[in-house]
């Protein structure tokens, strides 16, 4: 047993030693890793800074709960009222505005429920419910569904009964989700970035879009070096000074797929 | 049918130009996986062979619970692992969270009751057959149990790689100690598992196809190595 750990634990040392210039770590939403934003901006960042920046790439809720538990530096979100909870329980040191996009509703190419020519947001889910169009929802308590949620109780709809029938909880990351939706020709809700850069598209398109209730502001925050004595402060803040300042916002930006700019630098210096 | 041509061509592709981001994953998934089984088959061989030698209180119990073992959801005993290693959990100034030791720890712990449970097994038939003469020579514990290991180790080669399969196709217990972080811990299995959820299922077919490529070659290395032994 001995011999484990202590193979074990070289290991784990060695990876430190090669990672020296203590790497930053980031939890972050999936949108901004599968888009491959972060491949634009990372090596600009580590060539200036001479920092190695590693990305654990999950759904909010669960990059908010690895954070609480001290395994960040730096969270990377999209779910404005959790990160300010995340601040007031004095886990963050402050939140910082990033960038937005917006959020689209996919379906099926021929639009049974007709939410194409819906006025809100609100509206287009109204008509998926008296349709009983099969809708699929993250059901993982990510950025995503929290907002599917806050636009259901704006149409005044109590999902609950319906669960299981036309609305299905996947439980899955936004990928698996549109893989599943697709699948049985569901329509659901997803961030404009996911699915710019999303392949396996087939007969699906975007019905609704350009609500303002469909905002999706991302925001950043340092994990509070009082709360986890362990976080990598100097790295965590430079890394957030690099992303809101006039080089990340600029990359940000610039950052394009398909002749699409996928997000929209917003960050307020102050 | 087209999406599995095109997935044919894209390994091959893949494969042909020796991609370095490839090359990079294949490595990581090899040390984590083979180092993972060596090491389980470095405690699991003599465990499985007291297991199935010795007699002493319990034993029935550690067997059954050692058969149970083989069957533990991966996802599970990655939640484990991590609430263990978690800066919040006991073992975080260990600082391995998000580390391929990390990995290797999980796999280990993933593998072990397989190749104790299946040596278990394959070490009782053969003591039991050879029980009587083991006792006339008077050998010491340690004796008996090197030979019945060299006497069954064709079976125990078959231990080792069905360890080996645990290890290098399982997803749910390296994408949660791991995190599937960039060229660091990215392994095949999480590879496979983030270009699915991109929608890039060509690629991840075309993944998915190169780890099995690989797993052949290792089974093909041991057997070949097997066959010149006896």
């Amino acid at each position: 047993m001995k011999s484990i750990l202590f193979f074990i634990v070289t290991c784990s040392l060695t990876n430190a030693a090669i990672a020296s210039q203590k790497a930053i770590l980031v939890q972050s939403t999936t949108s901004t890793a599968n888009s491959g934003l972060y491949e634009y901006l990372l090596p600009r960042f580590e060539e200036a800074h001479k920092t190695q920046v590693n990305v654990v790439a999950v759904g909010t809720g669960q990059a908010i709960r690895n954070a609480s538990n001290c395994d960040a530096d730096v969270l990377l979100v999209h779910a404005k009222s959790a990160e300010e909870k995340f601040i007031e329980e004095g886990l963050g040191v402050k939140r910082y505005d990033l960038m937005y996009n917006d959020f689209v509703l996919i379906g099926p190419e021929n639009d049974p429920a007709n939410i194409a020519d819906s006025i809100t947001a609100a509206d287009a889910l109204t008509g998926i419910a008296n349709s009983s169009s099969i809708f699929a929802s993250r059901g993982d308590n990510s950025g995503t569904h929290q907002k599917e949620l806050g636009l259901w109780l704006e149409a005044g709809i109590d999902t609950k009964p319906h669960n299981g029938k036309w609305y299905r909880e996947t439980g899955s990351g936004m990928g698996a989700t549109l893989n599943t939706s697709i699948g049985m020709n569901a329509y659901t809700l997803t961030d404009r970035a996911t699915w710019i850069s999303f392949k396996n598209r087939g007969q699906h398109k975007v019905l609704f879009e350009g609500d303002a209730a469909l905002f999706n502001q991302y925001g950043v925050i340092l994990v509070s070096p009082e709360k986890c004595p362990s976080v990598n402060a100097v790295g965590g803040q430079t890394f957030i000074d690099w992303l809101t300042g006039p080089s990340g916002q600029q990359l940000i930006a610039d950052y394009q797929l398909d002749g699409q700019q996928l997000f929209y630098p917003n960050a307020t210096t102050d | 049918m087209q999406d599995f041509q095109h997935s044919f061509t894209y390994a091959f592709r893949l494969v042909v130009q020796a991609d370095a981001t490839l090359l990079e994953i294949v490595s990581l998934s090899l040390r984590v996986s083979v180092g993972a089984t060596l090491l389980a088959c470095l405690i699991g061989l003599p465990l499985g062979a007291i297991l199935a030698t010795r007699d002493f209180p319990g034993k029935w119990l550690l067997t059954v619970i050692t058969n149970t073992l083989m069957g533990m959801p991966p996802v599970v005993l990655g939640l484990l692992v991590y609430m263990l290693l978690s800066r919040a959990g006991p073992l975080g100034w260990l600082e391995m969270l998000y580390t391929p030791g990390a990995m290797i720890l999980v796999q280990f712990l993933l593998v072990l009751p397989i190749v104790t449970a299946l040596t278990r097994q394959i070490i009782e038939d053969s003591w039991q057959e050879y029980k009587e003469q083991f006792r006339s020579l008077c050998l010491s514990n340690t004796t008996t149990i090197l030979t019945l290991l060299w006497d069954t180790r064709n079976g125990l080669l078959t231990a080792a790689l069905a360890g080996f399969a645990r290890a290098i196709s399982e997803v749910g217990a390296v994408i949660i100690v791991g995190g599937n972080i960039n060229h660091l811990t990215r392994v095949m299995t999480t590879a496979i598992a983030l270009e699915t959820s991109k929608g890039d299922l060509a690629l991840a077919l075309a993944l998915g196809m190169i780890l099995l490529s690989i797993a052949l070659v290792v089974n093909a290395l041991v057997y070949s190595a097997r066959l010149r032994v006896t």
